[in-house]
Protein backbone atom coordinates (compact mmCIF):
# COMPACT_ATOMS: atom_id res chain seq x y z
CA UNK A 1 0.00 0.00 0.00
CA UNK A 2 3.02 2.21 0.44
CA UNK A 3 3.11 3.31 -3.13
CA UNK A 4 -0.61 3.91 -3.41
CA UNK A 5 -0.02 7.66 -3.28
CA UNK A 6 2.38 7.35 -6.15
CA UNK A 7 -0.16 5.36 -8.11
CA UNK A 8 -2.71 8.09 -7.62
CA UNK A 9 -0.14 10.61 -8.78
CA UNK A 10 0.52 8.62 -11.94
CA UNK A 11 -3.19 8.29 -12.57
CA UNK A 12 -3.80 11.98 -12.01
CA UNK A 13 -1.00 12.88 -14.40
CA UNK A 14 -2.48 10.63 -17.05
CA UNK A 15 -6.01 11.70 -16.29
CA UNK A 16 -5.53 15.43 -16.12
CA UNK A 17 -2.31 16.48 -17.75
CA UNK A 18 -2.32 14.01 -20.64
CA UNK A 19 -5.99 14.71 -21.38
CA UNK A 20 -7.18 11.29 -20.18
CA UNK A 21 -10.30 13.03 -18.87
CA UNK A 22 -11.51 13.87 -22.37
CA UNK A 23 -11.56 10.13 -23.07
CA UNK A 24 -13.37 9.50 -19.83
CA UNK A 25 -15.93 12.17 -20.67
CA UNK A 26 -16.49 10.69 -24.13
CA UNK A 27 -16.76 7.27 -22.52
CA UNK A 28 -19.27 8.52 -19.97
CA UNK A 29 -21.22 10.24 -22.69
CA UNK A 30 -21.33 7.08 -24.81
CA UNK A 31 -22.32 4.94 -21.84
CA UNK A 32 -25.17 7.27 -20.94
CA UNK A 33 -26.17 7.69 -24.57
CA UNK A 34 -26.36 3.96 -25.21
CA UNK A 35 -28.23 3.29 -21.98
CA UNK A 36 -30.71 6.18 -22.27
CA UNK A 37 -31.57 5.90 -25.94
CA UNK A 38 -31.49 2.11 -25.59
CA UNK A 39 -34.02 2.27 -22.78
CA UNK A 40 -36.17 4.74 -24.73
CA UNK A 41 -36.25 2.37 -27.71
CA UNK A 42 -36.84 -0.50 -25.29
CA UNK A 43 -39.82 1.21 -23.68
CA UNK A 44 -41.40 1.93 -27.06
CA UNK A 45 -40.86 -1.63 -28.32
CA UNK A 46 -41.80 -3.12 -24.96
CA UNK A 47 -45.04 -1.12 -24.75
CA UNK A 48 -46.05 -2.14 -28.26
CA UNK A 49 -45.35 -5.82 -27.55
CA UNK A 50 -47.16 -5.67 -24.22
CA UNK A 51 -50.22 -4.05 -25.83
CA UNK A 52 -50.22 -6.67 -28.59
CA UNK A 53 -50.10 -9.32 -25.89
CA UNK A 54 -53.27 -7.99 -24.24
CA UNK A 55 -55.31 -7.28 -27.41
CA UNK A 56 -58.31 -9.60 -27.62
CA UNK A 57 -57.32 -12.27 -30.15
CA UNK A 58 -60.49 -12.64 -32.21
CA UNK A 59 -58.86 -11.69 -35.46
CA UNK A 60 -55.99 -13.20 -37.35
CA UNK A 61 -53.65 -10.20 -37.39
CA UNK A 62 -53.24 -9.85 -33.60
CA UNK A 63 -52.59 -13.59 -33.36
CA UNK A 64 -49.84 -13.46 -35.96
CA UNK A 65 -48.34 -10.33 -34.39
CA UNK A 66 -48.46 -11.95 -30.98
CA UNK A 67 -46.63 -15.02 -32.23
CA UNK A 68 -43.97 -12.84 -33.83
CA UNK A 69 -43.55 -10.88 -30.58
CA UNK A 70 -43.19 -14.07 -28.55
CA UNK A 71 -40.48 -15.21 -30.96
CA UNK A 72 -38.72 -11.87 -30.67
CA UNK A 73 -38.80 -11.88 -26.87
CA UNK A 74 -37.57 -15.46 -26.78
CA UNK A 75 -34.71 -14.62 -29.11
CA UNK A 76 -33.47 -11.61 -27.18
CA UNK A 77 -33.92 -13.07 -23.74
CA UNK A 78 -32.35 -16.32 -24.80
CA UNK A 79 -28.96 -14.94 -25.82
CA UNK A 80 -26.37 -12.88 -23.94
CA UNK A 81 -26.20 -9.25 -24.93
CA UNK A 82 -22.53 -9.64 -25.94
CA UNK A 83 -23.52 -12.29 -28.44
CA UNK A 84 -26.27 -10.05 -29.79
CA UNK A 85 -23.80 -7.19 -30.17
CA UNK A 86 -21.31 -9.39 -32.02
CA UNK A 87 -23.97 -10.94 -34.22
CA UNK A 88 -25.46 -7.59 -35.19
CA UNK A 89 -22.10 -5.93 -35.73
CA UNK A 90 -20.35 -8.73 -37.57
CA UNK A 91 -23.22 -10.69 -39.14
CA UNK A 92 -26.55 -8.94 -39.51
CA UNK A 93 -25.48 -5.46 -40.56
CA UNK A 94 -22.68 -6.57 -42.96
CA UNK A 95 -25.15 -9.01 -44.57
CA UNK A 96 -27.66 -6.21 -44.93
CA UNK A 97 -24.93 -3.98 -46.31
CA UNK A 98 -25.51 -1.38 -43.59
CA UNK A 99 -22.53 0.60 -42.35
CA UNK A 100 -23.08 2.20 -39.01
CA UNK A 101 -20.83 3.64 -36.31
CA UNK A 102 -20.39 1.07 -33.56
CA UNK A 103 -22.04 3.31 -30.94
CA UNK A 104 -25.23 3.38 -32.99
CA UNK A 105 -25.13 -0.38 -33.38
CA UNK A 106 -24.87 -0.62 -29.62
CA UNK A 107 -27.84 1.72 -29.12
CA UNK A 108 -29.91 -0.39 -31.48
CA UNK A 109 -28.93 -3.72 -29.95
CA UNK A 110 -29.45 -2.50 -26.41
CA UNK A 111 -32.79 -1.04 -27.47
CA UNK A 112 -33.91 -4.33 -29.01
CA UNK A 113 -32.59 -6.25 -26.04
CA UNK A 114 -34.27 -4.12 -23.38
CA UNK A 115 -37.44 -4.07 -25.49
CA UNK A 116 -37.76 -7.79 -24.81
CA UNK A 117 -37.34 -7.30 -21.07
CA UNK A 118 -39.48 -4.16 -20.84
CA UNK A 119 -42.31 -5.94 -22.69
CA UNK A 120 -42.63 -8.43 -19.83
CA UNK A 121 -42.41 -5.69 -17.21
CA UNK A 122 -44.98 -3.61 -19.08
CA UNK A 123 -47.32 -6.57 -19.53
CA UNK A 124 -47.37 -7.25 -15.82
CA UNK A 125 -47.94 -3.52 -15.29
CA UNK A 126 -50.90 -3.48 -17.67
CA UNK A 127 -52.34 -6.60 -16.01
CA UNK A 128 -52.10 -4.84 -12.64
CA UNK A 129 -54.47 -2.07 -13.78
CA UNK A 130 -58.13 -2.70 -12.94
CA UNK A 131 -59.90 -3.95 -16.11
CA UNK A 132 -62.73 -1.55 -15.26
CA UNK A 133 -60.47 1.31 -16.33
CA UNK A 134 -60.24 -0.01 -19.87
CA UNK A 135 -63.96 -0.77 -19.91
CA UNK A 136 -64.85 2.74 -18.81
CA UNK A 137 -62.64 4.25 -21.50
CA UNK A 138 -64.13 1.98 -24.17
CA UNK A 139 -67.63 2.76 -22.93
CA UNK A 140 -67.23 6.49 -23.65
CA UNK A 141 -66.28 5.63 -27.23
CA UNK A 142 -62.50 5.71 -27.17
CA UNK A 143 -60.77 3.12 -29.31
CA UNK A 144 -58.71 0.30 -27.80
CA UNK A 145 -55.43 2.02 -28.70
CA UNK A 146 -56.42 5.43 -27.33
CA UNK A 147 -57.84 3.90 -24.14
CA UNK A 148 -54.60 2.05 -23.66
CA UNK A 149 -52.37 5.05 -24.25
CA UNK A 150 -54.40 7.59 -22.27
CA UNK A 151 -55.73 5.54 -19.39
CA UNK A 152 -54.20 2.11 -18.91
CA UNK A 153 -50.53 2.56 -19.83
CA UNK A 154 -50.00 5.70 -17.68
CA UNK A 155 -51.30 3.78 -14.67
CA UNK A 156 -49.26 0.73 -15.62
CA UNK A 157 -46.10 2.85 -15.91
CA UNK A 158 -46.70 4.25 -12.47
CA UNK A 159 -46.94 0.74 -11.07
CA UNK A 160 -43.80 -0.49 -12.77
CA UNK A 161 -41.62 2.60 -12.44
CA UNK A 162 -39.30 1.06 -9.82
CA UNK A 163 -38.84 -1.99 -12.04
CA UNK A 164 -38.17 0.23 -15.06
CA UNK A 165 -35.58 2.08 -12.98
CA UNK A 166 -33.91 -1.27 -12.28
CA UNK A 167 -33.94 -2.01 -15.98
CA UNK A 168 -32.20 1.29 -16.65
CA UNK A 169 -29.58 0.53 -14.01
CA UNK A 170 -29.05 -2.94 -15.44
CA UNK A 171 -28.67 -1.40 -18.88
CA UNK A 172 -26.02 1.07 -17.71
CA UNK A 173 -24.04 -1.76 -16.20
CA UNK A 174 -24.44 -3.96 -19.24
CA UNK A 175 -23.09 -1.25 -21.54
CA UNK A 176 -19.64 -2.08 -20.17
CA UNK A 177 -19.38 -4.77 -22.86
CA UNK A 178 -19.74 -2.45 -25.84
CA UNK A 179 -15.97 -2.38 -26.34
CA UNK A 180 -16.44 -5.84 -27.91
CA UNK A 181 -17.56 -4.05 -31.05
CA UNK A 182 -15.22 -1.10 -30.68
CA UNK A 183 -17.45 1.49 -29.05
CA UNK A 184 -15.62 3.79 -26.66
CA UNK A 185 -17.30 3.60 -23.27
CA UNK A 186 -16.04 4.15 -19.73
CA UNK A 187 -14.13 0.86 -19.75
CA UNK A 188 -12.27 1.81 -22.92
CA UNK A 189 -11.34 5.21 -21.45
CA UNK A 190 -9.94 3.82 -18.21
CA UNK A 191 -8.31 0.93 -19.96
CA UNK A 192 -6.56 3.49 -22.15
CA UNK A 193 -5.31 5.37 -19.11
CA UNK A 194 -4.16 2.13 -17.50
CA UNK A 195 -2.35 0.87 -20.55
CA UNK A 196 -0.53 4.12 -21.11
CA UNK A 197 0.64 4.48 -17.52
CA UNK A 198 1.25 0.73 -16.91
CA UNK A 199 -0.86 1.24 -13.82
CA UNK A 200 -4.36 -0.30 -13.60
CA UNK A 201 -5.27 -0.21 -9.93
CA UNK A 202 -6.43 3.38 -9.61
CA UNK A 203 -8.09 3.72 -13.04
CA UNK A 204 -10.30 0.68 -12.49
CA UNK A 205 -11.08 1.79 -8.95
CA UNK A 206 -12.21 5.19 -10.25
CA UNK A 207 -14.23 3.45 -12.98
CA UNK A 208 -16.04 1.40 -10.35
CA UNK A 209 -16.74 4.55 -8.36
CA UNK A 210 -18.19 6.31 -11.40
CA UNK A 211 -20.54 3.38 -12.06
CA UNK A 212 -21.68 3.35 -8.45
CA UNK A 213 -22.32 7.10 -8.42
CA UNK A 214 -24.24 6.84 -11.71
CA UNK A 215 -26.42 4.04 -10.43
CA UNK A 216 -27.10 5.74 -7.12
CA UNK A 217 -28.04 8.98 -8.87
CA UNK A 218 -30.50 7.14 -11.09
CA UNK A 219 -32.00 5.27 -8.16
CA UNK A 220 -32.56 8.63 -6.48
CA UNK A 221 -34.10 10.10 -9.62
CA UNK A 222 -36.49 7.16 -9.92
CA UNK A 223 -37.57 7.63 -6.33
CA UNK A 224 -38.30 11.32 -6.92
CA UNK A 225 -40.27 10.53 -10.07
CA UNK A 226 -42.21 7.87 -8.25
CA UNK A 227 -43.17 10.32 -5.55
CA UNK A 228 -44.42 12.89 -8.03
CA UNK A 229 -46.42 10.22 -9.90
CA UNK A 230 -48.00 9.08 -6.63
CA UNK A 231 -49.87 12.38 -6.48
CA UNK A 232 -53.03 10.74 -7.72
CA UNK A 233 -52.89 8.19 -4.88
CA UNK A 234 -52.55 10.61 -2.05
CA UNK A 235 -55.54 10.99 0.19
CA UNK A 236 -55.94 14.44 1.62
CA UNK B 1 -84.40 3.32 -30.03
CA UNK B 2 -82.67 0.04 -29.22
CA UNK B 3 -84.10 -3.13 -30.73
CA UNK B 4 -82.74 -6.32 -29.25
CA UNK B 5 -83.42 -9.38 -31.37
CA UNK B 6 -82.77 -12.89 -30.08
CA UNK B 7 -79.68 -11.87 -28.12
CA UNK B 8 -77.59 -14.79 -26.90
CA UNK B 9 -74.36 -14.84 -24.94
CA UNK B 10 -72.38 -17.92 -24.15
CA UNK B 11 -69.20 -18.35 -22.09
CA UNK B 12 -67.80 -21.72 -23.07
CA UNK B 13 -70.58 -24.15 -22.26
CA UNK B 14 -72.47 -21.76 -20.07
CA UNK B 15 -75.27 -19.92 -21.81
CA UNK B 16 -75.81 -16.72 -19.87
CA UNK B 17 -78.37 -15.08 -22.14
CA UNK B 18 -80.83 -17.42 -23.78
CA UNK B 19 -82.41 -15.38 -26.52
CA UNK B 20 -83.64 -11.98 -25.43
CA UNK B 21 -85.91 -9.96 -27.65
CA UNK B 22 -87.05 -6.56 -26.53
CA UNK B 23 -87.33 -2.95 -27.60
CA UNK B 24 -86.27 0.09 -25.63
CA UNK B 25 -88.16 3.15 -26.80
CA UNK B 26 -87.06 6.73 -26.64
CA UNK B 27 -87.75 8.37 -23.28
CA UNK B 28 -88.35 5.06 -21.53
CA UNK B 29 -86.80 4.23 -18.20
CA UNK B 30 -86.38 0.50 -18.07
CA UNK B 31 -85.42 -1.16 -14.80
CA UNK B 32 -84.02 -4.68 -14.91
CA UNK B 33 -84.39 -6.70 -11.74
CA UNK B 34 -83.72 -10.31 -10.94
CA UNK B 35 -81.64 -12.64 -8.78
CA UNK B 36 -77.85 -12.54 -9.08
CA UNK B 37 -76.51 -14.71 -11.87
CA UNK B 38 -79.64 -14.13 -13.91
CA UNK B 39 -77.70 -12.32 -16.66
CA UNK B 40 -78.93 -8.77 -15.92
CA UNK B 41 -75.50 -7.20 -16.04
CA UNK B 42 -74.40 -9.27 -19.03
CA UNK B 43 -77.53 -8.14 -20.87
CA UNK B 44 -76.79 -4.51 -20.08
CA UNK B 45 -73.15 -4.85 -21.10
CA UNK B 46 -74.21 -6.40 -24.38
CA UNK B 47 -76.23 -3.27 -25.18
CA UNK B 48 -73.05 -1.29 -25.82
CA UNK B 49 -71.06 -4.38 -26.82
CA UNK B 50 -68.74 -4.33 -23.81
CA UNK B 51 -69.56 -8.02 -24.02
CA UNK B 52 -69.74 -9.21 -27.61
CA UNK B 53 -73.01 -11.08 -28.10
CA UNK B 54 -72.56 -14.67 -29.27
CA UNK B 55 -75.51 -14.25 -31.61
CA UNK B 56 -78.44 -11.98 -32.17
CA UNK B 57 -78.81 -8.37 -33.14
CA UNK B 58 -78.76 -5.08 -31.31
CA UNK B 59 -80.17 -2.38 -33.54
CA UNK B 60 -79.24 1.06 -32.23
CA UNK B 61 -80.49 3.92 -34.42
CA UNK B 62 -80.90 1.60 -37.36
CA UNK B 63 -77.45 0.02 -37.14
CA UNK B 64 -76.75 -3.49 -35.89
CA UNK B 65 -73.96 -2.71 -33.44
CA UNK B 66 -73.49 -6.38 -32.60
CA UNK B 67 -71.97 -6.76 -36.04
CA UNK B 68 -68.17 -6.94 -35.68
CA UNK B 69 -67.67 -4.89 -38.84
CA UNK B 70 -69.42 -1.84 -37.42
CA UNK B 71 -67.14 0.77 -35.84
CA UNK B 72 -68.51 0.34 -32.34
CA UNK B 73 -66.60 3.36 -30.98
CA UNK B 74 -68.76 5.80 -32.92
CA UNK B 75 -71.99 4.30 -31.58
CA UNK B 76 -70.72 3.97 -28.02
CA UNK B 77 -70.38 7.76 -27.92
CA UNK B 78 -74.18 7.96 -27.89
CA UNK B 79 -74.60 5.30 -25.21
CA UNK B 80 -73.52 6.46 -21.76
CA UNK B 81 -72.57 3.81 -19.22
CA UNK B 82 -72.24 3.96 -15.46
CA UNK B 83 -70.55 1.11 -13.61
CA UNK B 84 -71.01 -0.43 -10.21
CA UNK B 85 -67.36 0.26 -9.35
CA UNK B 86 -67.46 3.85 -10.74
CA UNK B 87 -64.30 3.27 -12.82
CA UNK B 88 -63.14 6.85 -12.80
CA UNK B 89 -59.75 7.12 -14.48
CA UNK B 90 -57.39 7.02 -11.50
CA UNK B 91 -54.57 8.80 -13.32
CA UNK B 92 -56.65 11.85 -14.18
CA UNK B 93 -58.18 14.65 -12.17
CA UNK B 94 -61.95 14.95 -11.98
CA UNK B 95 -62.15 17.57 -14.72
CA UNK B 96 -59.81 15.57 -16.97
CA UNK B 97 -61.96 12.49 -16.39
CA UNK B 98 -64.94 14.37 -17.75
CA UNK B 99 -63.02 16.07 -20.57
CA UNK B 100 -60.99 13.11 -21.83
CA UNK B 101 -63.40 11.55 -24.27
CA UNK B 102 -65.12 14.66 -25.72
CA UNK B 103 -61.81 16.46 -26.06
CA UNK B 104 -60.06 13.55 -27.71
CA UNK B 105 -62.89 12.92 -30.13
CA UNK B 106 -63.30 16.57 -31.13
CA UNK B 107 -59.59 17.14 -31.55
CA UNK B 108 -59.07 14.00 -33.58
CA UNK B 109 -61.97 15.07 -35.83
CA UNK B 110 -60.26 18.42 -36.31
CA UNK B 111 -56.96 16.69 -37.06
CA UNK B 112 -58.61 14.42 -39.61
CA UNK B 113 -60.14 17.43 -41.36
CA UNK B 114 -56.77 19.17 -41.46
CA UNK B 115 -55.10 16.10 -42.96
CA UNK B 116 -57.84 15.76 -45.57
CA UNK B 117 -57.53 19.47 -46.40
CA UNK B 118 -53.80 19.04 -46.87
CA UNK B 119 -54.34 16.33 -49.46
CA UNK B 120 -57.06 18.33 -51.19
CA UNK B 121 -54.71 21.30 -51.40
CA UNK B 122 -51.99 19.06 -52.76
CA UNK B 123 -54.39 17.70 -55.35
CA UNK B 124 -55.66 21.16 -56.26
CA UNK B 125 -52.13 22.20 -57.20
CA UNK B 126 -51.95 19.55 -59.91
CA UNK B 127 -55.49 19.49 -61.28
CA UNK B 128 -57.46 22.29 -62.93
CA UNK B 129 -60.77 21.51 -61.20
CA UNK B 130 -60.51 22.84 -57.67
CA UNK B 131 -62.11 20.81 -54.91
CA UNK B 132 -63.45 22.80 -51.94
CA UNK B 133 -61.72 22.42 -48.58
CA UNK B 134 -63.46 21.24 -45.45
CA UNK B 135 -64.55 24.13 -43.34
CA UNK B 136 -62.52 24.55 -40.18
CA UNK B 137 -63.92 27.19 -37.88
CA UNK B 138 -62.49 26.21 -34.52
CA UNK B 139 -58.99 25.97 -33.17
CA UNK B 140 -57.67 23.41 -30.74
CA UNK B 141 -57.66 26.01 -27.95
CA UNK B 142 -61.28 26.91 -28.62
CA UNK B 143 -62.35 23.28 -28.54
CA UNK B 144 -60.53 22.80 -25.27
CA UNK B 145 -62.17 25.87 -23.75
CA UNK B 146 -65.59 24.72 -24.92
CA UNK B 147 -65.18 21.20 -23.53
CA UNK B 148 -63.83 22.55 -20.26
CA UNK B 149 -66.75 24.97 -19.91
CA UNK B 150 -69.19 22.14 -20.51
CA UNK B 151 -67.42 19.95 -17.95
CA UNK B 152 -67.50 22.75 -15.38
CA UNK B 153 -71.19 23.32 -16.06
CA UNK B 154 -71.86 19.63 -15.38
CA UNK B 155 -69.73 19.71 -12.24
CA UNK B 156 -71.61 22.76 -10.98
CA UNK B 157 -74.82 20.91 -11.57
CA UNK B 158 -73.84 18.28 -9.02
CA UNK B 159 -72.21 20.89 -6.78
CA UNK B 160 -68.69 19.49 -7.01
CA UNK B 161 -66.99 22.29 -8.95
CA UNK B 162 -64.47 22.71 -6.12
CA UNK B 163 -63.31 19.12 -6.72
CA UNK B 164 -62.41 19.80 -10.36
CA UNK B 165 -58.68 19.38 -9.78
CA UNK B 166 -58.87 16.60 -7.20
CA UNK B 167 -57.90 13.02 -8.00
CA UNK B 168 -60.59 10.33 -7.74
CA UNK B 169 -58.81 8.61 -4.84
CA UNK B 170 -59.63 11.60 -2.63
CA UNK B 171 -63.39 11.42 -3.20
CA UNK B 172 -66.18 9.53 -1.47
CA UNK B 173 -68.03 6.77 -3.27
CA UNK B 174 -71.11 8.92 -3.80
CA UNK B 175 -69.03 11.74 -5.28
CA UNK B 176 -67.21 9.28 -7.55
CA UNK B 177 -70.43 7.81 -8.85
CA UNK B 178 -71.99 11.20 -9.49
CA UNK B 179 -68.88 12.24 -11.40
CA UNK B 180 -69.01 8.98 -13.35
CA UNK B 181 -72.58 9.87 -14.32
CA UNK B 182 -71.71 13.34 -15.55
CA UNK B 183 -68.66 11.93 -17.32
CA UNK B 184 -71.08 9.87 -19.36
CA UNK B 185 -73.36 12.91 -19.77
CA UNK B 186 -70.50 14.98 -21.20
CA UNK B 187 -70.79 12.95 -24.40
CA UNK B 188 -74.47 13.97 -24.77
CA UNK B 189 -75.61 10.36 -24.90
CA UNK B 190 -79.01 9.42 -26.26
CA UNK B 191 -79.39 6.58 -23.81
CA UNK B 192 -77.78 5.84 -20.45
CA UNK B 193 -77.03 2.38 -19.09
CA UNK B 194 -76.64 1.97 -15.34
CA UNK B 195 -75.05 -1.21 -14.06
CA UNK B 196 -76.06 -1.44 -10.40
CA UNK B 197 -75.03 2.16 -9.81
CA UNK B 198 -75.57 2.10 -6.05
CA UNK B 199 -74.46 -1.42 -5.11
CA UNK B 200 -70.90 -0.45 -4.17
CA UNK B 201 -71.93 2.60 -2.15
CA UNK B 202 -72.19 3.13 1.57
CA UNK B 203 -75.87 3.33 2.53
CA UNK B 204 -75.76 7.05 3.35
CA UNK B 205 -74.49 7.85 -0.15
CA UNK B 206 -77.10 5.92 -2.09
CA UNK B 207 -79.57 8.80 -1.87
CA UNK B 208 -77.44 11.44 -3.59
CA UNK B 209 -76.71 9.14 -6.54
CA UNK B 210 -80.33 8.06 -6.93
CA UNK B 211 -81.43 11.71 -6.78
CA UNK B 212 -79.15 12.55 -9.69
CA UNK B 213 -80.39 9.59 -11.73
CA UNK B 214 -83.95 10.64 -10.95
CA UNK B 215 -83.23 14.17 -12.14
CA UNK B 216 -81.95 12.77 -15.43
CA UNK B 217 -85.04 10.61 -15.72
CA UNK B 218 -87.29 13.63 -15.17
CA UNK B 219 -85.43 15.45 -17.92
CA UNK B 220 -86.51 12.74 -20.32
CA UNK B 221 -83.28 10.77 -20.70
CA UNK B 222 -83.78 7.26 -22.01
CA UNK B 223 -82.27 4.88 -19.51
CA UNK B 224 -81.79 1.23 -18.72
CA UNK B 225 -81.02 0.50 -15.09
CA UNK B 226 -79.94 -2.76 -13.54
CA UNK B 227 -80.71 -2.32 -9.89
CA UNK B 228 -81.39 -3.94 -6.57
CA UNK B 229 -83.13 -0.82 -5.28
CA UNK B 230 -86.73 -1.95 -5.70
CA UNK B 231 -88.16 1.27 -4.30
CA UNK B 232 -86.17 3.26 -6.81
CA UNK B 233 -87.21 0.99 -9.67
CA UNK B 234 -90.83 1.41 -8.70
CA UNK B 235 -90.52 5.18 -8.47
CA UNK B 236 -88.50 5.96 -11.59
CA UNK B 237 -89.05 3.15 -14.08
CA UNK B 238 -91.73 3.22 -16.72
CA UNK B 239 -91.24 -0.46 -17.36
CA UNK B 240 -89.68 -3.25 -15.31
CA UNK B 241 -88.08 -6.37 -16.73
CA UNK B 242 -87.69 -9.34 -14.44
CA UNK B 243 -84.87 -11.62 -15.59
CA UNK B 244 -84.08 -15.12 -14.45
CA UNK B 245 -81.70 -17.72 -15.88
CA UNK B 246 -80.84 -15.67 -18.94
CA UNK B 247 -84.38 -14.87 -20.01
CA UNK B 248 -86.87 -12.08 -19.50
CA UNK B 249 -89.47 -13.89 -17.48
CA UNK B 250 -91.87 -11.05 -16.97
CA UNK B 251 -92.17 -7.45 -18.02
CA UNK B 252 -94.72 -4.89 -17.05
CA UNK B 253 -95.27 -1.51 -15.52
CA UNK B 254 -93.77 -1.18 -12.04
CA UNK B 255 -97.21 -1.09 -10.40
CA UNK B 256 -98.23 -4.34 -12.02
CA UNK B 257 -94.96 -6.15 -11.40
CA UNK B 258 -94.59 -5.15 -7.77
CA UNK B 259 -98.23 -5.36 -6.73
CA UNK B 260 -99.46 -8.10 -8.97
CA UNK B 261 -96.63 -10.34 -10.21
CA UNK B 262 -97.89 -13.08 -12.51
CA UNK B 263 -94.95 -15.43 -12.92
CA UNK B 264 -94.23 -17.69 -9.94
CA UNK B 265 -90.51 -16.94 -10.15
CA UNK B 266 -91.18 -13.20 -10.01
CA UNK B 267 -93.42 -13.75 -7.03
CA UNK B 268 -90.76 -15.78 -5.27
CA UNK B 269 -88.03 -13.21 -5.97
CA UNK B 270 -90.12 -10.25 -4.89
CA UNK B 271 -91.25 -11.98 -1.73
CA UNK B 272 -87.58 -12.34 -0.80
CA UNK B 273 -86.45 -8.81 -1.53
CA UNK B 274 -89.44 -6.67 -0.60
Amino acid sequence: MGNFGKKIEVFWKMFYESNGYTKVLTGLQNTMYIATVGLAIGIVIGTIIAIIAVIPKYKRLPRILDRFCKFYVGLFRGTPVVVQLLVFYYVVFPLMGVKMPSVNVCVLVFGLNSGAYVSEIMRSGIMSVDPGQLEAARAVGLSFGVSMMKVVVPQAVKNILPTLGNEFIALIKETSVVSFVGAADLYVAFNYIGTNSYEFMVPYLVMALIYIVLVMAIALLVRIMERSLRKSDRHN
Amino acid sequence: MIDIIDLRKRYGNLEVLKGITNTIHEGEKVAIIGPSGSGKSTFLRCLNCLEDPTSGQIIFEGVNIADMKVDINIHRRHIGMVFQQFNLFNNKTVIDNIMLAPLHIKISELRKKKIKNFFIKLRNVFTPDKKPLYEINTTKAQIKEEVRANAMRLLKRIGLEDKANAFPSTLSGGQKQRIAIIRALAMNPKVMLFDEPTSALDPEMVGEVLDLIKQLADEGMTMVIVTHEMGFAREVATRVLFMDEGMIVEENTPEEIFNNPRNPRTKEFLSKVL
